[in-house]
């Protein structure tokens, strides 16, 4: 049971000062006052202790106890957490509802984990086995996708001297009994582990893998590596929701982990229900299967909204170490950075800009470097990749946030006001937007789809480059004047705008496109491209183009073909150049 | 047993602005209620902002005028600000703490509530569905509003926001279930206040409403208040008693100002234009108090209405507003500045959760369609007029001159309504078809072909 570790001195919202504090070590968990709010040590001077506190203070007094069990801020890893929604310190807020209503009140405590719930364990060790940190004891069939591998944690090392035979278990009981050095130690099917460390692993690898999104813009101008960073900023209507709704959906990570930080909570309620009816593509069972939810809506408190991300993280590395690729969607950092900055106020520490604390970019480093593919000290192969949405106040990226994070990602999607405005969805910007995984991946699609993807994607990046230029100077002098070999990148920029990156979230078939759909799109472009630039060098005039029918057809074909019709869409550059040759 | 414990202290240390320190006291609670009494004996009320070891912070919501150092008695109430909740404020007018400003009595409260509210469980929370029509063309059509929903109007001082907010809260209303308004009114002068009664005792809609007043030459901490007074109601009736309650709240800018001022005098640390890092967190408390819940047949909706300092609407108060809210409606200068009432500038308006709530089953098979391409449409208009603007409109080919005929009537009739004028969405969508019939037919590419042949022809022959 946790001890009194000091009596309150001084409350000022969620930061609460501690006196006659003896063991508190920083970063420890505590328990505050009678109602045992959650808080975690943030400072410590002399016989005192700030501490921040993850639920709202309002009748907190001075001369109060404060508790603790000497043990940082934790999560609880075991199996369970799928399908689950927690909030910023992982407790089940729908377990909460059913005991305390609709209103999320303080003071719950109650296990992240489900305790009675039995599960079917599979052993794979044996008795006399031995065992070290990070090392597969056994399987739990979590969901009906997801293979939960129960792991060792750290600190186990020895020899298994007894293990249960397959069967059903609870996590209440002991599946195994270690003898080490030290003594023999208990094994359960879930352990603890503090948010604020990652997760030790074999060793880096480099990544090599692109995170498969099926969205078109992203994975053929702006691809991200399973391992890898993105930031995705974007003012408000500009549609970053939808973009990390749409990846959350369709990206093919094997464990997705969905951090709603500070955000609508009616966006949530969206998601929630969402995921529970909409099916993986890439099984076919509910999304919900394969994605762990954290709701910290913004007005829950501004504390529990800090740590959320880090919670967030360390499931994502929980499931990492099972050798899975983990996708982290994090929105809003923001949200996040300005709840550091509401308590770093409130510990009275010295501003930078926009009132943000100096500590704000190592933090943002220490969240992205978490990230990344590792070979598991299963020796296995897993990544976690984090997605993370930036709210830019006035839609301005030069603020500290935004332009902090982008010193730490590697890939950047810059959502566009002006592409929201005329309502071009998802509105990533082909001008601000860069991927530094180019290179990391093309093997990738060079193997698995075409050998010509890397040189197709510069083409047309080129092309949407010089249509850049050419649209200013149509906006001086109008169309007219342009000769008719620079009106067909325009005529093809605008057919890639529409048909290729223009994507609606919300239609059955273009929601999703495969990354063999997208070369083929990518390929009939251009090749439709070079066919009519030799007939406009012939003295073919561009806007008759649009009166040849194979242009419908290509206009089209995001719709018209479905991932089914594959085959056909890849005869269609023939069909272009039998069609073109009449002419 | 705590109803006795009511100990009460003489002598402040140090009053700043609103806020004051006492010293020499224990067991006080973090914001926790406080009453002042002062030399005359009137009591006035205000909640501890820091709670320390034998002393604390207090800001006064009725302002520190008149106390002194001395004669003054503070009792400590050792529970948060409490509000009476009960459906007997409908039809009443209350000031920005609570009290009736109609000269009747308190009202029979049924239960007392915490002010501040919890978060709302988001596994509790149900997505916005149904809409509320109010009436006015522009919003029940191209951004319509939906049950659960926080829907701000930006505008500019200026601009008639008050008069669109009064016509929006007479006119409201959902079909077949009871519905009621919460008008809250944050540092508006007494000539308006005055207009509001007015005009809701003329329309006869005054006993389903429930107006809070917090008047500009009342301290400006009480503004904090007003809003989590109404907001406290609201989810009494909407969640108690099954009621769709729509709040209005205006002005937030002023509310806004009053959090500046209270963090300045605290000596917190400024992030944007000296507003507190806290801002959106604040707002947050308040807007995410609007939603629906499973299982629970009332709601709560709510408009609020702010001025956009210098129209600007990256200024910190629209941003943070928009990016906690489901859309907003932009109310324009130039368009009220030609006399077109309410000048919705329907380009930059939004409605988020609209696209699931309208069509077939929801309001009518043509909603989505004509919405959409009404809004295409107007979007060229723009940009033709600027095309005329340059060249002339003479030079203008004959599709283009119809569109500016399209744009003119948009404007005029569809836009344009009278004050007291309130149209069913069945009048508004017929409207939009009698304008956007002044296009041919193959201009109209968004809508679906049997849509158009349905429709379109109909007002045609009108």
């Amino acid at each position: 049971m946790a001890n009194v570790a000091g009596k309150i001195f001084r409350i000022v919202g969620p930061v609460v000062e501690l006196e006659e504090v003896s063991s508190l070590r920083m970063l420890d968990m505590v328990e505050v006052g009678d109602e045992h709010l959650v808080g975690e040590v943030v400072r410590l001077k002399e016989d005192r202790a700030y501490v921040q506190v993850y639920e709202d203070t309002t009748s907190i007094k001075a001369g109060d106890p404060v508790y603790s069990e000497g043990y940082p801020l934790y999560v609880e890893l075991g199996p369970g957490l799928i399908g689950g929604i927690y909030d910023g310190i992982q407790r089940p807020l729908e377990v909460i509802q059913e005991k305390e209503g609709i209103f999320v009140k303080r003071g719950v405590h109650i296990s992240a984990l489900n305790k009675q719930k039995k599960w079917h364990f599979i052993p794979l060790k044996n008795e006399n086995d031995l065992l070290s940190p990070g090392e597969i004891i056994g399987e739990v069939q979590e969901t009906s996708i997801v293979k939960h591998r129960i792991l060792a944690e750290s600190g186990i090392k020895g020899k298994i001297k007894w293990i249960v035979k397959e069967g059903n278990y609870s996590l209440n009981e002991k599946i195994a009994v270690i003898a080490s050095k030290e003594g023999e130690k208990d094994i359960f099917m879930y352990h603890r582990w503090p948010v604020r460390k990652p997760r030790p692993y074999l060793e880096r690898e480099m990544v090599t893998e692109p995170l498969i999104t099926g969205q078109r813009v992203v994975d053929t101008l702006f691809p991200v590596a399973k391992g890898g960073c993105v930031a995705v900023p974007g003012g408000f209507g500009t549609g970053k929701t939808v973009v990390q709704h749409q990846l959350a959906k369709w990206s093919d990570a094997d464990i997705v982990i969905f951090v709603g930080c500070g955000e609508r909570g009616n966006e949530m309620t969206d998601v929630l229900i969402n995921f529970t009816k909409l099916l993986d593509p890439h099984t076919n069972k509910p999304l919900s299967e394969r994605t762990i939810f954290i709701a910290n809506t913004s007005n829950m408190p501004v504390a529990a909204r800090e740590a959320s991300i880090y919670t967030g993280i360390t499931l994502a590395e929980y499931y990492r170490d099972m050798g899975y690729n983990v996708a982290l969607m994090a929105d809003s950092t923001s949200r996040w950075a300005e709840a550091l900055r509401e308590l770093s106020g409130r510990l009275e520490e010295m501003p930078l800009e926009e009132g943000f604390p100096a500590y704000l970019p190592s933090r943002l480093a220490e969240f992205y470097e978490r990230a990344g593919k590792v070979k598991t000290l299963n020796n296995q192969d897993g990544s976690v990749t984090i997605i993370a949405s930036i709210s830019p106040p006035g839609g301005d990226f030069s603020e500290p946030v935004t332009s902090h994070t982008k010193r730490f990602v590697r890939c950047f999607w810059a959502l566009d006001k002006d592409l929201a405005y005329s309502r071009h969805y998802p509105s990533i910007s082909w001008l601000d937007s860069y991927s530094e995984y180019l290179n990391d991946i093309k093997n990738w699609w060079h193997k698995n789809i075409d050998e010509s993807w890397l040189s197709l994607r510069y083409e047309i990046m080129e092309l949407l480059q010089k249509e850049q230029h050419l649209l200013q100077v149509v906006k001086l002098v109008g169309p007219d004047v342009l000769p008719q070999s620079q009106r067909l990148i325009l005529e093809i920029c605008n057919i890639f705008k529409n048909t290729f990156l223009q994507q609606n979230a919300f239609d059955k078939v273009d929601a999703y496109s495969s990354a063999r759909k997208q070369f083929l799109m990518l390929k009939i472009i251009l090749h439709f491209y070079h066919k009519s630039e030799e007939l406009v060098k012939n003295g073919f005039a561009v806007i008759e183009l649009r009166d040849i029918p194979i242009y419908n057809e290509i206009v089209r074909m995001k719709l018209a073909y479905t991932e089914n019709d594959l085959e056909k869409l890849a005869e269609l550059p023939q069909e272009i150049d039998k069609a073109l040759a009449e002419y | 047993m705590k109803e006795y414990n009511l100990r009460e202290y003489l002598g402040l240390e140090e009053i700043v602005g609103p806020v004051f320190i006492i010293r020499n006291i224990h067991n006080v609670g973090y914001n926790e209620l406080v009453e002042i009494v002062d030399k005359e004996g009137k009591a006035r009320i205000g909640t501890i902002i820091e709670a320390g070891k034998g002393f604390a912070v207090v800001e006064v919501l009725g302002g520190t005028s008149g106390l002194s150092l001395k004669n003054c008695a503070i009792r400590f109430k050792e529970k948060p600000f409490m509000v009476g909740v009960s459906e007997d404020i409908l039809g009443r007018v209350f000031d920005g703490l609570g009290n009736p400003l109609d000269n009747m009595p308190k009202p029979l409260f049924e239960e007392y509530v915490d002010v501040n509210g919890s978060a709302i469980n988001p596994t509790a929370r149900d997505y916005p569905k149904n809409i509320i029509e109010t009436g006015i063309s522009a919003i029940d059509v191209m951004t319509t509003l939906v049950r659960g929903q926080k829907l701000p109007l930006f505008s500019g001082s200026g601009i008639p926001h008050d008069l669109l907010a009064t016509q929006i809260a007479r006119q409201a209303h959902v079909k077949g279930e009871s519905f009621c308004v919460m008008f809250v009114a944050m540092g508006v002068k007494y000539d308006t206040a005055k207009f509001f009664i007015k005009s809701f005792e003329e329309s006869g809609v005054f006993d389903r409403v429930a107006i809070f007043l917090s008047l500009a030459d009342s301290p400006s901490i009480e503004r904090l208040l007003t809003p989590k007074l109404a907001l406290s109601c609201a989810e009494y009736l909407a969640f108690k008693k099954n009621m769709h309650v729509l709040v209005i709240m205006t002005d937030m800018s002023n509310y806004c100002e009053a959090l500046r001022e209270l963090s300045t005098i605290r000596g917190e640390i400024p992030a944007r234009k000296g507003y507190p890092g806290y801002l959106y967190s604040d707002l947050a408390g308040l807007y995410e108090r609007a939603g629906m819940i499973k299982g629970i047949k009332g709601s709560i909706t709510q408009i609020p209405i702010l001025t956009m300092p210098n129209d600007d609407i990256t200024h910190p108060i629209p941003d943070l507003t928009g990016y906690i809210t489901e859309g907003q409606v932009v109310l324009e200068r130039e368009l009220n500045g030609r006399g077109i009432y309410p000048p919705i500038a329907c380009l930059p308006s939004l409605s988020r959760l609209m696209k699931d709530n309208i069509g077939p089953g929801l309001t009518r098979e043509d909603h989505p369609g004509l919405s959409s391409q009404l809004f295409a449409c107007y979007a060229k208009v723009k940009d033709i007029r600027a095309l005329a603007s340059i060249i002339g409109e003479e030079e203008l080919s004959p599709l283009d001159n119809l569109y500016l005929k399209f744009g003119d009537a948009f404007e005029k009739k569809f836009l344009t309504q009278g004050t007291n004028e309130n149209r069913s969405l069945e009048q508004s969508l017929d409207l939009g078809w009698e304008v956007i019939s002044i296009l041919p037919k193959d201009e109209l590419i968004r809508i679906r072909e049997e849509i158009i042949i349905k429709y379109y022809k109909k007002n045609k022959g009108q």
